[in-house]
């Protein structure tokens, strides 16, 4: 049960985090999708479960796997190395759900294994390269850390999947025809 | 300040009851028909807003509510008259009382001078008095700064007899009648009639009664007020002479005067029954009056202590309080509502889980679990009803719009009201009060006929509409019927072919007439009255009727009346729903969308243009729907002779027919949000929980058919009404 392993660690790393309060450290919980490593601030992350099969919904990118049933909620499930533009995600039993809170929502993000809490400095985050304009990701990638020798990507998670909640001002442009109340 | 706050807001969340409860009692109070108790009860409900306000220092409403309050007690005591105009001056007098109230809310300044007119009419009011020879009116507006209106002279009678043992509790009946002789000229006599011999005297207690006879311009709270710490104790009996001429009671408004000793009245309230016990035989005479059966019955005004004493101090002044109630904050209970749904499923996962397992050998958890989900179903139940109301909030409203159409169209109505207290959810009555307005405005202004035309017909002269509730399997049902002229079939049918709605030459019958007034922009009136005619009718009533999970439908007899049947679900958290599968995929039709659910053969199906399919059922060609198609399902069977079609029907009345694998069975469904943690959805209303833990999506029938013809058919919309479906194709 490597899962709840990991709860009980973010659960007592929470608790340090007051002590690290006066440092500027921040905790990071790192997952990998491939061979890539990537890190959301541990304060965003409620939850890791396992994979539990979800409920498509019709007509939505590759990426929104769908809906699960988190205690009662119903949360969407994006799909990272889709995001990423890997493909789907062939999920088997040892895949890992981070289930993130933003602001009053929640969802999950679906990715292979979950690596790693780090304490990262802030002045130990170095800024992406520039990208090319146009390209949606910079927006999202919060900066880059590099811990003994791999490079863990971070990600903002308000941002990672705005759009796609209707979290910002680009939902309303999305063609929501039908608002008749319900 | 964060506590005065708080109990502003329940000061104010009280005192919209307490409107609410005065607007219901004001309606109800007619000439010749005054109900004491009623108007008691408004009096408290402007007094506790009165005094609420004077606490939270909102000086212009107190001021309001103390002139209205002067005239209810005017009318509570007799000294007022109840006419017509004052009725309708008392409750435009509620309307600024809660205008005011919700300016105070804000934090906003009414108007200056907003009030006035009404403070006119009410000091207006205030002089009108009864004809009674009651000696100098003092309820005008000359003593109205005064915190009590006092009454007229006259002369009270009161029977005070103490428990034996009041002594023992330290009081002395000398005080109160000490306290009397200070209200006016008091003559006291002792009535030694309840004496032991001496021998059976025990010293500690007491065996006297007093008889005072009382003039005095006090009233008769202030009397109260004297025997206020020994009313537990005592039976104290008030009888006022000289007021009878004024008389209250519904049926005798010339009843002689009564003596009061001798009156024979309905025994015995609960507090008195013990202090009549106690006074034995020789006193039995002497009766307890419980206060709403004397009142009504005499002209005596009998203070029952207790009553008195709440309704002087205000506490517990709670209109028609039934019970021992509680106020809870809204979103506790829906997360009870939430938590509970959730045990729902949890336990039906279980159950689904154990069903496979041999029953021999799990005997006791299979029957532990079999109680379980007994006590899940019960809870269930019984926590929905936390959120259920009666449906007396809404249709207490309508008595007063009823009134109000009877002046405006000069039409003679009655309402007739049943099964008030059918209970339902919070929001479906809330959501109801729109819907059953307009439904009693339209069957006043289209249904019922002028009085003239009434009479010309052989009916009586007044109309009346019936407004109904009752529960019938696990739905609310409620009838708006009116005994007016019913629904004019011609007339519908030519309008309905002036406005397009149907094309001339199609012949209908007449539930498919009827149902045409349901139709978006149609109107029968001649003329656009400020009632209804507008167009924009009973089209909205369908829809917020079916957005609440319901569906309306007339009957009607020419000649004789219509009648409008609600059916709406008891709660909005619960939907009754169809589980269909679409290859791997389950979704949840509701309930009022099907109309059935056929295997096609091959011959009942044909090709459109546009590769449009469509099926003929009843008689009438529908629009096939590929559910797999639409939402882009994988793996489903995709042939309508093969699978299963499901005739649904949208909120518009326009049928389609939607391709899906199977039918897995009806059930019911809690509504779970998809917008709470992502976003809507086309083609789906909402989404819920099925009993293995898995999502399923709720579909939004009127959403796919518009998606299907964005998706496919790019011809012009046709009129999809149900009755108007035949033409259309």
């Amino acid at each position: 049960m490597s899962k709840s392993a990991s709860l009980a660690t973010i659960g007592s790393i929470r608790g340090d985090i007051v002590a690290a309060a006066n440092t500027n450290e921040e905790q990071y919980v790192t997952f990998t999708v491939g061979n890539e490593e990537y890190g959301v601030n541990i304060l965003s992350v409620r939850e890791i479960r396992g994979w539990t099969p979800e409920s498509r919904l019709p007509n939505l990118p590759d990426y929104v796997r769908g809906v699960i049933n988190l205690r009662g909620i119903i949360i969407p499930i994006f799909d990272l190395r889709a995001r990423f533009g890997g493909g789907t995600t062939e999920v088997t039993k040892r895949h890992v759900v981070v289930v993130v809170q933003v602001g009053e929502r929640t969802r999950g993000i679906l990715v292979d294994a979950i690596s790693d809490i780090l304490a990262i400095s802030q002045d130990q985050i170095k800024s992406p390269p520039t990208m090319e304009t146009g390209m949606v990701e910079s927006q999202y990638l919060s900066g880059l850390f590099t811990a003994e020798n791999r490079m863990v990507t971070l990600l903002d998670v308000a941002r990672l999947f705005a759009v796609e909640t209707g979290d910002d001002e680009h939902a309303n442009q999305r063609g929501v025809v039908n608002d008749r109340p319900h | 300040m964060e506590d005065l706050q708080q109990f502003k807001q329940t000061y104010f969340d009280e005192s919209g009851e307490f409107l609410a409860g005065a607007e219901a009692g004001l309606v109800r109070l007619t000439p010749g028909n005054v109900d004491l108790d009623e108007v008691n009860a408004i009096f408290r409900a402007v007094h506790s807003i009165k005094g609420g306000g004077g606490a939270f220092g909102f000086s212009e409403l107190v001021a309001f509510a103390h002139e209205f309050e002067t005239v209810m007690d005017g009318v509570r005591s007799c000294t007022i008259v109840v006419t017509d105009d004052l009725v309708d001056t008392l409750i435009r007098a509620n309307d600024v009382l809660g205008q005011l109230l919700a300016h105070a809310r804000n934090g906003t300044k009414p108007p200056p001078g907003f009030a006035d007119p009404v403070v006119a009419a009410l000091k207006r009011n205030a002089l009108i008095t009864g004809d009674a020879p009651a000696g100098p009116e003092s309820a005008g507006p000359d003593v109205a700064a005064a915190t009590d209106p006092t009454a007229a002279v006259r002369t009270v009678t009161i029977r005070f007899q103490p428990k034996a043992d009041l002594l023992m509790t330290g009081n002395d009946p000398t005080f109160m009648l000490r306290a009397l002789k200070h209200l006016g000229t008091a003559e006291i006599e002792c009535d030694v009639g309840g004496l032991p011999t001496l021998a059976h005297l025990e010293p500690e207690l007491l065996y006297l009664q007093w008889l005072v006879t009382l003039t005095t311009s006090a009233t008769l709270l202030d009397i109260q007020d004297v025997f206020e710490f020994v009313s537990d104790d005592s039976l104290v009996e008030i009888t006022e002479h000289g007021t009878e001429a004024v008389n209250c009671s519904a049926s005798t408004t010339s009843a002689s005067p009564v003596t009061p000793a001798t009156a024979s009245l309905a025994p015995i309230g609960g507090t008195g029954t013990s202090a009549a016990a106690i006074v034995g035989d020789p006193l039995s005479q002497l009766t307890v009056y419980d206060t709403p059966v004397a009142a009504a019955a005499t002209a005596t005004e009998t203070a029952k202590a207790a009553t008195g004493k709440s309704s002087a101090t205000g506490d517990g002044g709670h209109l028609n309080l039934g019970g021992h109630t509680i106020r809870v904050d809204l979103d506790k209970i829906d997360r009870l509502v939430n938590m509970v749904g959730e045990m729902v499923i949890t336990q039906a996962m279980v159950a689904e889980h154990v069903r496979d397992l041999p029953p021999g050998e799990f005997q006791e958890l299979l029957e532990g679990l079999e109680q379980l989900a007994q006590h899940t179903r019960e809870l269930r139940e019984n926590v929905m009803s936390i959120r259920a109301q009666p449906v007396s909030s809404v249709f207490s409203r309508m008595p007063r719009l009823v009134r109000e159409l009877s002046s405006e169209t000069g039409k003679d109505v009655v309402l007739v009201t049943a099964g008030e207290n059918t209970e339902v959810d919070k929001t479906v009555v809330e959501n109801l009060v729109d819907p059953l307005t307009h439904m009693i405005r339209n069957s006043i202004d289209h249904g019922l006929e002028t009085p003239e035309d009434r009479i010309a017909a052989g009916k009586p002269r007044t109309g009346t509409v019936h407004l109904s509730a009752q529960h019938r399997s696990g739905r609310i049902v409620i009838e708006v019927a009116d005994d007016g002229r019913g629904i004019d079939r011609p007339k519908v049918l030519q309008t309905a072919v002036k406005r397009g709605l149907v094309q001339p030459g199609i012949s209908l019958s007449d539930e498919e007439i009827d149902n045409l007034i349901f139709v978006p922009g149609f109107s029968t009136a001649d003329k656009v009255s400020s009632i209804s005619g507008r167009g924009v009718g009973m089209d909205v009533v369908r829809r917020n009727i079916t957005n609440l999970g319901g569906r309306i439908g007339v009957y009607s007899a020419p000649g004789q009346g219509s009648r409008f049947v609600l059916s709406l679900p008891l709660t909005l958290a619960v939907l009754d729903g169809m589980v269909i599968s679409v290859g791997p995929e389950r979704f949840v039709l509701p309930l009022t969308n099907i109309v059935e659910s056929l295997r096609p053969k091959q011959a009942d199906l044909h090709g459109l243009v546009n590769k449009c399919d469509v099926m003929m059922a009843r008689g009438e060609y529908v629009r096939l729907v590929y559910l797999h198609q639409l939402f882009g399902i994988p793996g489903a069977v995709g042939d309508a002779t093969k699978g299963l079609v499901v005739l649904v029907e949208t909120e518009e009345g326009g049928r389609l027919g939607l391709v899906v694998d199977e039918v897995l069975g009806q059930q019911q469904v809690v509504i779970k949000s998809l917008e709470s943690n992502y976003r809507r959805l086309d083609g789906v209303a909402a989404a819920t929980i099925l009993g293995d833990g898995r999502v399923a999506l709720i579909l939004d029938v009127a959403g796919l058919q518009e998606m299907s013809q964005h998706a496919r058919s790019p011809a012009p919309r046709q009129i999809t009404d149900a009755s108007i479906q035949l033409q259309a194709l």
